[in-house]
């Protein structure tokens, strides 16, 4: 560790923020996953430091669990951009108003 | 801690390219740059096999899945035409959210005092906190049933993805596929 844990989490925050404006100001939704891998990527990063922190491996096994779910969820986010653009030929969040398949 | 400050700079800088690239291939090449660097900074935290698996899966698989998807959607059309834009000024709100979320998070730091533990032995040594051995330990004794359920987590997303992108119900012939030009700018949803 060669930086104070104040630094790690404070670039963990920035990070977090930047994929927290992705998600709300793009509309493109394949940016818009991508973003949410950045917020999934943040936390991460928070939960090693911890576990740094305090020599618990616990946080360890936690953000093992945080990327298995953020696997599950591209691929299904990716399934459902992939059904919209068969019905549709915007890639835009802001075109998907109904839910009717 | 010049290495620290190269890392994060490195990841900042990548991950606001990720958020303001024109075409999401550039996002793309932007994340696999946070996420290498990330993986590093893994490394610095005694967290080898994080590294590793944060390259492995994601680096590999699910970037490897975005370009996938992305070559998919625009095959045969014009990439990505947006719509009309109904929230023009959302960037306003959302930066005023990211800041107001981060200056909150500065606050609750600066009000917490940190001890890092001591850890003998540098990363990559064995049986030291980290190692392959000792998360594998922590992950196969202490957390058992987490692990188990993330393999039902795993097999729900398979089932769910083959529902919502298989082509059709089983049983059922394949409907004809529509020949589509090389570039025709508004194309007729595919019949099914």
């Amino acid at each position: 560790m060669n930086a104070p844990v104040e630094a790690y989490i404070i670039v963990a925050a920035i990070l977090f923020f930047i994929g927290v404006v992705g998600v709300i100001a793009r509309r493109n939704p394949l940016i818009q996953l991508m973003s949410i891998e950045l917020l999934f990527n943040s936390a991460n990063l928070a939960l090693v430091t911890f576990a740094r922190s305090w020599a618990n491996n616990a946080g360890h096994v936690f953000a093992f669990l945080v990327i298995t779910v953020a696997a599950a969820e591209a691929a299904i986010g990716l399934a459902i951009v992939v059904i919209v653009f068969r019905k549709t030929t915007f890639v835009d969040v802001d075109e998907v108003a109904t839910l009717k398949g | 801690m010049i290495g620290f400050v190269v890392l994060a700079l490195l990841m900042i800088a990548s991950a606001i390219f990720t958020v303001t690239a024109k075409k999401p291939v550039y996002s793309v090449v932007g994340l696999l740059v946070n996420f290498i660097a990330l993986a590093i900074t893994y490394l610095t935290l005694h967290a080898e096999f994080l590294a590793v698996i944060q390259i492995v899966v994601y680096s590999g698989a699910i970037l490897i899945l975005f370009v996938f998807v992305i070559a998919l959607l625009s095959s045969g059309t014009k990439p990505f035409e947006p719509g009309p834009n109904r929230m023009p000024r959302a960037v306003i709100p959302a930066v005023i959210f990211g800041v107001a979320g981060f200056a909150a998070i500065v606050v609750a730091i600066s009000k917490t005092v940190f001890a890092p533990a001591v850890i003998a032995g540098a990363t990559g040594d064995a049986n030291v906190f980290g190692s392959v051995a000792d998360f594998g330990t922590a992950l196969f004794t202490t957390n058992l049933l987490p692990f188990e359920v993330t393999a039902f987590v795993l097999m729900v997303a398979i089932v769910g993805v083959v529902l919502l992108a298989g082509d059709e119900a089983p049983g059922r012939r394949a409907p004809k596929r529509i020949a589509r030009e090389p570039i025709s700018p508004p194309r007729e949803p595919i019949a099914r």
